[in-house]
Formats: C-alpha cells, structure tokens, sequence
C-alpha cells in the first residue's frame, strides 16, 4: 500500500517566516518536502478564501506563518491572521473537512531551526489525520489557485 | 444598511442538495459593507459548497456572480446572460434581492443564503448594531438623534423603564438603555426640559400598521 | 372622589393605606387565587393582581380580579403594555369595570427575557405613560383613545408604578412628574431597602409638589433568607439592597432568618411612616401571603380604619 503523502501548503510572511524558511535553508537543515511555501508580504494578506482554494485543491493541511505577537512589520497584520484562521477552522469543520488541518503559527526571522521544526510536526500530525477526504476528488492545486479573484463568465 | 448574516451552512445544503447546477449570486451594496454577502463572500460560499459536496461524491457546478445591488430590476437583468442549464439560483442578498430575483425569473427556485437582519450601522470595524426599525414617522428630532422604538427593548417613547441599570438595559448588559442615551444626549444639548413633555400614543398607520409599504413618486413613476 | 374606588376612599380619609400583592396561578387553578386572598382578607384595602408577571404565563389578572371581587375583595387590576395593544387593553378595562373592578394599575411589563416564552412578541403598542393617559381619557371624557364615546365609560382609579432606585437616579422625580402629568392618580414604588436613598427621591418630590398631586404608597418587601437578599441584590435589575441588610440576614442562622426579614420588613414600614409625602403601604410578599397579616399588625396598620366602605 502506497503511503501517504500528505500535501502542506504554508502562507508565510516575509518579514518574518519566509526569511525564517531562508535561513534553515542557508543552515542546511531538513524539512519535508511535503511543506509548499507560498510567500505573502504579511500573514495579514492571507484571507479565508485563499485557505478555503488551497483545501479546495486538494491540500491536506494548511498553515499561516506570521511574526511573533507585537513584532509585525505592519502591526497587527499577525493578530488580523489568526483571527481569521480561527474563523475559517470552523467553516472547514462545518463542512466535513476538519479545522484540525488548518493552523497559524508566530515565529521570528531569525528562528530557522524553529521553522524547520513546524514544518516536521505539521507534517507529522497532517499524515496521523489521513488525506483530505476530497483530495482524489478535485482539481489540481494550480487550477484552483487560478480561480481564487476570477469571476466565472458564461460558460 | 440592511444588516444579514449568512445561514448555518447545514440549512444552505439542505436547500441546494436536489440541483446540479446553481447561480450565485452576491450584492455590492449594504451585505458587502456587513460581509455577509459580497463578493468575497460568494467566494468562499462556493468553495465550501463545492468541498461539502464533493465528500458526499457530488460534483456541484457553481456559476459566481456578484451584482450592484439586486435590488433593482436593471441590475438583475445582466443575469438573463448566466441564467442558461441553471437549475437554481441561491442569492446572498438581504430579503428584497432574493425576492426581486424570485420575481424575475419565474420558473428558477431561488433560495436565501444570508438571514436578513436590520437596518443597522457600523459601530466599529466588524460591530453592526440595529438603528432603525423602519415606523414610518421619524421622531429623532425630538430625542436627541436616538431611536426610542429600534434601541428600547420596550420601544417605550415615555421612558427609561424601572429596570435601566447603570445605563444599559435589563435584557442584557451588552446593551446600552437607549432612554439614558436619550437623557444624556438632551443633557448635552441643554434640552433638559424636552424630558418632561409626554410622547403621545404612537399612530402605527405609517409604519407596518397599515400593511405592506408603497412609496409611489408621481414625478418619478413612468 | 374621581370613582367608587375603596382604595381612593382610604387615600383621601387621610389614613395610611395597605395594599398587597395576589398572584394568579400557572394553571387554572381558582382556588389558588381563593386561598391567596383569604389571607390577605381585612388586613389590607385592596389587592394587586399581577400581569403575567416576570413574563411568565399565568391565569390573566382580568379572570383573577373578577374571582376577588366575587369574593368580596377590592382588586388593583395591573396591565402590562408587553402583551396587549390599545384595542385589547381598552376592551378589558371596560370588561374590569362591567365587573366592578374600578382600581388598576398602568405598566410596561418585564421583558419576554425572562419569562417562559422568550420567542414571543412584544406588544408595545403605547407605553406606560401614554396608557396612562388613555385610561384617564377614557374616565374623564368618557371616550376611547381613538375619540368615539364610550357608553357608560369606566371610571378607574389610575395607578403607575415609580422605581427611586433604577438608573439614572437624577431621571426619576423628572419620571413620576411625567405619570403624573399624564394622569396617575397612585403611585407604588419598587420594594424598599435603601432608605437613605428612597428619602433622597422624596425629597425630590416634595420639592416639586409631587405628594400632593399623587398618593405615593412605599412597596416593601419581607426577605425570606439571606439568599434571597442575594438573589435580589444581584440579580434583579432595577433592585437597590444595602450590603448591611444583607450582612444582617447573613448575621443571623437560618432557622431564625425569617423572623429577621419580617423583623426588617416592619422596621421599614416604622421608618416610612415618618417620610413626608408616603401615603401608604404596598406589601409585597411573593409566594409568602401568609405573612402580610403579621406584619400589618406588627406595623400598627391593623385594624383597618373605619371609613363606612
């Protein structure tokens, strides 16, 4: 039987995560490749319907990356995050999916082995939870990303 | 604006289960303002309906669109272009969308995604709060700027009631006694003696009282 | 006299009056209304009967009035504005008064809230103040509010309730001027504890000659147990206890709280009679009527005056 890879998309802040993941990179240090960064200039970008399309997609798990509370490089684009995060898991509880697979986390640029870490545990908790139950069912990930501010015209 | 909060998504699923391919429709105007139904709101709604169904092995087709407002008939018309092999048209639009749209097309089922609330303003980012229930007779020119009949719980225009607390109403804490506003707001503008002139007995002709409202401008009316 | 009222009778001889409280059952269950005011009978001038009060569902006042008054008791038939619009309420005091019932009592009403039927409607058609005026245009002009006569109009003595401790405080004189304005013939006020404060709030109606335009009966309260004076301090909106009166509960054990409470409910009283303006008593002894007769006689309040009713 095939194992289960399962697929994690991170949203991480430039200021902080992002340059994080850079530095465990430049340490050479390891983590799954299971992880897919998706850059953003502050977690604050991130909305419910960006997670929602990645879930959509065909993600198993989904994490947002922001800076530590209170050193946001644009205030409280973090705090802004994690409220949303905390919304959008009960909508994907709502529907079946799981708000289990969806989690924000707060570090600061210069913890790369710290990043490292989240990126093993997420990974680790999202292969015990099994594949998203529409995972088979969707379309590719990229087609989704597509879709996120398009509107649909007349087919 | 007119206030909505989108339905618990069970009752939406319910609603849609029987069709393979619906119409989304979403408002620019007062359920953007109180993200209930705009754009980004028909965004998400489709995603997690695709997702819901897509457990139950159904693949549901969405058609997104969101109009300027659905309240008027213009407006509705652009949608004769995306109405074609729908089979049901669900509005997160306030009650007078749905309806218009219901009105319009005739043989679609259409079904409401948000509870219609109030006619309410924003309080602070994310805060909306009721203002306004619509009586027909407007009386904030003699209590201060604050509506008696949408924020007393007792809607008493004689009051504060014998169970204000600390400014706020007996019902709940949350909420402030709308009577000491008044009083705090006459104090304000040294209009202390309006207090003691007794409101009358309300005629409720130009509000619900006389059944459903028509306003008909003569110069306007084609 | 504006009407044949037992109540204004008592009023006007100058005496002090007593009135108390009748709640009607959650059932129907008359007898429950007979035994109630048995108790109460010859201690006290006239009997509230309570409008689904605390917005609980129980018999109507109207249907409890009428089974006192065919006993022979004078009831103050009390309507809430929460649950009646103006056609109804007109039509029930006319219905009262057909019964000889010709004393009642203008209210708002507590919020559905906190009653068994949270999903229910308020009403509100008019409030307190302006069914206040309603009542008196119907006794005075003998006409309805809408202007049509009435025929044989009835002819009420008009009661308002006034609270000295609900909030804002510097409103609550401005408050009975208003009812009074309208039409109130009675006032009884929100059980008292906080003297200090109640005298405050007289004074206030001294000052405007309020007292005299309007009897004013002071609403007193026997505790029961040192968690009721709780309860009521901290629960109940629009409820002033002092800390020292629950301290003194509290002082006592328990098996003697109760004589404790009669104990401050009659000291009350004797303080009140020494208030300028009090024109008498309304005791309000919920689901405790046994006990009105006790404290009646132990104020000095008994037996009731000889006015030739």
């Amino acid at each position: 039987m095939e194992e289960f890879e399962p697929v994690i998309v991170a949203f991480c802040c430039h200021f902080c995560a992002y340059t994080a993941a850079d530095m465990a990179g430049s340490l050479r240090l390891c983590y799954p490749a299971n992880v897919k960064i998706v850059r953003v200039p502050c977690s604050g970008k991130v909305d419910t319907i960006h997670i929602l399309k990645a879930f959509e997609g065909g993600a198993d798990g989904v994490y947002v990356a922001g800076c530590l509370e209170g050193d946001c490089h644009f205030k409280n684009g973090n705090v802004r995050a994690a409220k949303r995060v905390t919304y959008t898991r009960k909508l994907l509880d709502d529907i079946g999916i799981g708000g289990q697979r969806l989690e924000m986390v707060n570090l600061s640029a210069g913890m790369g082995e710290r990043f490292a870490e989240i990126a093993r545990q997420i990974t680790e908790k999202i292969r015990k939870l099994g594949p998203n139950p529409i995972r088979n069912l969707t379309r590719p990930l990229s087609e989704a990303a597509v879709q996120i501010s398009k509107e649909q015209p007349s087919q | 604006m007119i206030t909505a909060e989108r339905k618990p998504l069970e009752e939406i699923i319910e609603y849609i289960r029987p069709f393979q391919k619906i119409l989304l429709v979403g408002c620019n105007e007062c359920v953007t303002v109180c993200a209930a139904g705009g754009r980004k709101e028909v965004g998400i709604l489709s995603s997690l309906l695709q997702m819901s169904f897509l457990k139950q092995g159904k693949n549901l087709q969405i058609r997104e669109h969101t109009l300027e407002r659905q309240c008027d008939p213009e407006y509705i018309e652009e949608l004769t272009n995306l109405i074609d092999g729908v089979d049901a048209i669900l509005s997160m639009a306030c009650g007078c969308g749905v309806q218009e749209i219901s009105r319009r097309f005739r043989d679609k089922p259409v079904f409401p995604a948000v509870n219609t609330k109030f006619m309410g303003a924003s309080e602070r980012q994310g805060v909306w709060a009721e203002r306004c229930q619509g009586c027909g007779d407007c009386l904030l020119g003699i209590t201060g700027g604050i509506c008696p009949i949408s924020r007393c719980s007792k809607q008493l225009m004689n009051g504060p009631c014998g169970g204000s607390t600390k400014g706020k109403c007996e019902i709940n804490p949350d909420v402030d006694c709308a009577w000491q506003l008044i009083w705090d707001r006459l104090k304000a503008l040294g209009l202390e003696d309006r207090y003691e002139r007794i409101i009358p007995a309300k005629d409720w002709r130009p509000g619900r009282g006389a059944g459903p409202r028509k306003i008909i401008r003569e110069d306007l009316a084609e | 006299m504006k009407t044949e009222s037992v109540l204004e009778k008592m009023l006007i001889s100058g005496n002090l009056a007593v009135t108390s409280e009748c709640g009607p059952p959650r059932g129907a269950v008359p007898e429950k209304v007979r035994q109630k005011a048995e108790l109460l009978r010859g201690y006290v001038d006239a009997v509230n009967v309570t409008d689904n009060q605390t917005a609980m569902v129980r018999m109507s006042s109207f249907a409890a009035a009428v089974i006192l008054r065919q006993l022979g008791i004078h009831p103050i038939l009390q309507m809430v504005t929460r649950d009646r619009n103006r056609l109804a309420m007109q039509s029930d005091i006319i219905g009262a008064y057909s019964h000889d019932i010709n004393t009642m009592m203008c209210l708002s009403g507590d919020h559905p809230q906190f009653g068994d039927h949270p999903m229910a409607a308020s009403v509100h058609d008019i409030d307190s103040i302006q069914f206040v005026q309603m009542v008196k245009k119907m006794r005075d002009e003998g006409k309805f509010q809408g202007g049509a006569d009435i025929e044989n109009a009835p002819k009420m003595f008009i009661g308002a309730a006034a609270n000295p401790f609900a909030d804002p405080f510097e409103l609550r004189v401005a408050r009975l001027a208003k009812k009074i304005a309208a039409g109130a013939d009675f006032i009884q006020t929100q059980c008292i504890y906080n003297l200090d404060k109640f005298e405050k709030w007289m004074e206030g109606v001294r000052n405007r000659g309020l007292h005299e335009k309007c009897y004013i009966l002071a609403g007193v309260t026997p505790i029961k147990t040192v968690g009721m004076a709780r309860y009521m301090k901290n629960k109940v909106p629009g409820m002033d206890v002092p800390q020292a009166v629950v301290d003194r509960m509290a002082g006592v054990p328990k098996e003697k709280q109760a004589e404790e409470g009669i104990k401050i409910c009659v000291e009350t009283i004797e303080r009140l009679k020494q208030v300028k303006g009090v024109a008498g008593f309304h005791i309000m002894a919920i689901e405790w009527e046994q006990k009105v007769a006790e404290i009646v006689k132990r104020a000095g309040l008994y037996p009731r005056p000889d006015i030739g009713i």
